[in-house]
């Protein structure tokens, strides 16, 4: 369900407006205005507590925003609950491991792949006999390499495990944007490496919106860049522009990129 | 998960015909007891299905509830207050009529109710049991605090011809026996399907279910007013077995009383409330036949329950009846 | 009616909401702070009524009787913590709810093979019998002031010692964020033990200063527990402050909804507590 790509100008996904989340007094998100265009991976980054999961959260409706907007293909969609969004097509996954883990791989991405029917209010048939549906979570496992392992309990699965489920969920659901809060947290180096692999293979097939903490994998995969420093935008636009960037170096990227 | 393991099946399979068939030896094995506890086990079956529809609010879905005894109690009034004073009502009529009107009333308080979560759900559908409690205690509809008789069981007719007579306690036995079971597979039914899954989910992990692009909101109020809607008809099967219905029906004691079932038996397995309800029930006889204070018992019984089988009967059985733990598939 | 008869509701109202105060503070923090929905609260409650009636017996003396019922409330409410309940804080809440359910059982039936299933009167002290002359044919009971005084230095002591003492900061740190007071190296077990204790304490204390206006009864527990349940949600779950307004709020209610409206007085508690919930889903003061 991955949008078509549009003309070599391609057209703005999803954008923010002066996006601003408060909390009580405390301004986790000022003022944040940011473009995604159609297949450019972008990275939100920043040290911990710059605003990046907040903006996450507003992103797909998961807080309500202070103030600003949230567009999505030109459409406002500020206010509209999680599961309006997620239904948009913009599917996300999230920085601590959030799925089922009393389900079984499968049951987890069959569930999300339901999620696409017009109402799963039907009561009668068994939710296994719906053949697309099923088609579409396999597919997902294969994407996120899990297919082995289809009919473990993902609670009992390994941590690298449960997060490529993490992302088999959001693919399953058919998403036209993916937005990944963190998705290389807590991983060792190979399952990190393995991660990345997976994510490059996605990025050539959705919009990719990525928090995220590792630099190199940032690097790697991004076309344009956000640096969030204090709830405030630093800097964005293209990777290479942003990284030259001389608020940015002194701010952030300098020596001390490898300092958290 | 869904699959119950093969000896727990079969385990439960002999129960229920162990149940089907007691009217053929309850005779000879209780001869002096025999009616008394056909009734009994009548009474009991009706509290179980009420157990495992306060199943799919608790176990299930995650909405503990302690408000349930409200559709049961209602369900019952409904027969009470649409029959005719001394003549049978038409179970047509009047079964669709109190389960719509209770569906109605679930629908309403679900709505208001589904706005909360945590302890204030629970206390939020108490409060709402207890004004239904009141509603009928203190109004002078259906007899007030004193409660209301049913005189006449209601017919079961198609163009004038009986198909069963009520009346009869055989036929009454059988007719929640089969209603038993039909509540259970209808459950069973629910939970396989893409609705029920859902539901299941958010009892797992509610925000995620959001997240996915479902609105809870709308499966839970569902499973909420399913739920009520099945305790209105054991309500309804209970006000016609005993003719009679008062407010403690309603009560938050009879809430109570279900709740315990269903965590005594086995939260989110249907068939471990049914468990629950058989278990307590006939605890309950049989510390009533030993003392007057059988309550101490009953309490002590309860309290070793929990501190021993952390998952209810359900969980023990599942346990023992589980298959040799699964080799892990391992990966290349 | 007439401004008498108003202020000898309200002060009725807010005597009873004194009072449901006391045991609903109990409850409030032993979940805040333990998250222990404590079914057998009520049961606390019902010890102390009968154990002041009991005393007041043997001993001829109320006062004694309620100093003495304090005490055993208290030791009453360790011991369970201790033996029971502790062995459940790492379980799902619906198991303590049906641990305390199973204990209300067997407190009720205790209740009934000690000290039968009648309903006994509470002699109030001779000094406290006597009633303070309002208008020509209206007077209020000395005694129901008495009730509404001790409550109110009770919960100005529970303010003090929550907001200025250490063992308060523990309970302020347990009840807003149970996860700190581990990290904060305060020895758990003995904090529970004592805040279960407490919470016992205060529930039989109410009993025990109720028992000559309200009697002592099977069941007295069960209503009183229903009610408390209402003031802390009202209040919001683990709120001190919040219990107090519900119970304020709660005896008011009820006290106006039985002689404005008598045939849903019930009702306009249930009623009251709904509206507040919906308007405010955690309590006033969550």
């Amino acid at each position: 369900m991955s949008a078509p790509k549009s003309s070599p100008e391609s057209s703005i996904v999803l954008e923010t407006r002066e996006l601003t989340k408060a909390f009580g007094g405390l301004v986790a998100v000022n003022s944040v205005s940011i473009v995604v265009r159609e297949g450019e991976p972008h990275a939100v980054i920043g040290p911990n507590g710059a605003g990046k999961s907040t903006f996450v959260n507003l992103l797909t409706g998961h807080l309500p925003a202070s103030g600003g907007q949230v567009l999505f293909r030109g459409r406002d969609i500020t206010s509209l609950p999680a599961h309006r969004i997620s239904r948009l097509g913009i599917g996300r996954s999230y920085q601590k491991t959030n799925i089922f883990p009393t389900f079984t791989v499968f049951e987890n991405c069959r569930l999300a792949a339901q999620s696409r029917l017009s109402s799963s209010m039907r009561f009668f048939r068994p939710a296994r006999a719906l053949a697309d549906v099923n088609a579409r979570a396999e597919r997902a496992m294969e994407l996120a390499g899990l297919a082995a392992r289809s009919g473990r309990v993902a609670g009992t699965m390994s941590y690298g495990e449960q997060r490529q489920l993490e992302i088999a969920m959001v693919l399953a659901t058919g998403p036209d944007v993916l937005v990944l809060d963190e998705p290389l947290a807590g991983m060792g180096r190979e399952e990190s490496e393995r991660m990345v692999t997976l994510l490059k293979g996605l990025a050539a097939q959705y919009t990719l919106v990525l928090v995220e903490h590792d630099m190199d994998a940032v690097f790697s995969l991004a076309h344009t860049l956000t640096v969030m420093v204090n709830g405030t935008l630093l800097e964005s636009g293209p990777v290479d522009v942003v990284r030259a960037s001389q608020a940015v170096q002194d701010a952030y990227l300098g020596d001390g990129a490898e300092a958290y | 998960m869904s699959r119950l393991p093969r000896p727990v099946a079969i385990a439960l399979l002999a129960l229920v015909v162990l149940l089907a068939a007691y009217p053929l030896y309850g005779a000879w094995l209780f001869p002096a007891k025999h009616a008394f506890l056909m009734q009994k086990i009548t009474g009991i079956m009706i509290l179980a299905i009420m157990a495992m529809s306060l199943d799919l609010l608790v176990g299930i879905a995650g909405m503990v509830s302690l408000g349930h005894a409200a559709f049961f109690g209602l369900g019952g009034y409904m027969l009470a207050i649409l029959s005719p004073e001394y003549e049978a009502a038409n179970i047509w009529i009047v079964l669709p009529a109190a389960l719509a009107i209770v569906a109605a009333v679930a629908a309403i308080i679900g709505a208001l109710s589904i706005r909360t979560t945590g302890i204030s759900f629970i206390m939020i559908t108490l409060a709402f049991g207890q004004m239904g409690f009141y509603f009928f205690n203190d109004s002078r509809l259906a007899g007030g605090s004193d409660g209301a008789y049913i005189y006449v069981m209601p017919a079961v007719e198609i163009a004038g011809i009986s198909l069963m007579n009520l009346e009869n306690k055989l036929v009454f036995y059988y007719l929640v026996f089969g209603l038993f079971i039909g509540a259970y597979l209808l459950l069973k039914v629910l939970l396989a399907s893409p609705f029920g899954r859902v539901v299941q989910a958010i009892g797992v992990n509610e925000s995620r279910v959001k997240g996915l692009g479902f609105n809870p909101d709308h499966y839970k109020l569902v499973a909420f007013v399913i739920g009520a809607t099945i305790a209105g008809l054991a309500g309804f099967l209970g006000a016609a077995q005993y003719g009679f219905v008062n407010p403690a029906m309603l009560s938050w004691h009879q809430s109570g009383t279900a709740l315990v079932m269903v965590i005594l038996g086995g939260m989110g397995t249907i068939f471990g409330p049914a468990l629950g309800a058989f278990v307590l029930e006939l605890a309950r006889m049989g510390f009533e036949g030993m003392t007057e204070h059988w309550l101490l018992p009953m309490g002590l019984f309860v309290i070793a329950v929990v501190l021993l089988l952390p998952k209810g009967l359900a969980g023990l059985l599942l346990q023992l009846g589980a298959k040799p733990a699964p080799e892990p598939e391992d990966e290349a | 009616m007439d401004v008498w008869f108003f202020l000898i509701q309200a002060l009725n109202g807010v005597q009873y909401g004194l009072l449901l105060f006391l045991v609903a503070s109990g409850l409030t923090l032993i979940f805040g702070i333990m998250g222990i929905i404590n079914l057998a609260h009520g049961s606390f409650y019902m010890l102390g009524a009968y154990t002041a009636y009991w005393l007041a017996l043997k001993t001829g003396s109320l006062l004694a009787a309620l100093v003495l019922s304090l005490p055993i409330a208290a030791l009453v409410g360790f011991g369970i913590e201790t033996l029971l309940v502790r062995a459940l804080y790492k379980r799902d809440h619906l198991d303590q709810v049906l641990l305390t359910y199973g204990l209300i059982l067997v407190f009720n039936e205790a209740q009934k093979l000690i000290w039968g299933s009648d309903v006994h009167a509470v002699a109030m002290p001779a000094v406290l019998n006597w009633s303070f002359p309002l208008t020509d044919n209206l007077s209020y009971p000395i005694y129901r002031l008495v009730i509404s005084a001790v409550c109110a230095v009770v919960a100005l002591g529970m303010w003090w010692v929550i907001a200025k003492t250490r063992f308060g900061m523990w309970v302020r740190a347990g009840a807003s964020n149970r996860e700190m007071v581990q990290a904060l190296g305060i020895n758990v077990k003995l904090l529970f033990g004592l805040v279960f204790a407490i919470g016992a304490a205060l529930a039989g204390l109410a009993g025990a200063i109720a028992a000559p206006v309200s009697s002592v009864y099977p069941g007295m527990g069960d209503s009183v527990l229903i009610l408390c349940f209402v003031v802390v949600v009202i209040g919001g779950v683990g709120s001190v402050k919040g219990a107090f307004l519900g119970a304020i709020l709660i005896g008011l209610a009820d006290t106006f909804g039985r002689v404005l409206v008598p045939d849903f007085a019930s009702f306009s508690v249930y009623a009251v507590m709904a509206a507040v919930l919906l308007w405010k889903p955690k309590g006033l003061f969550a």
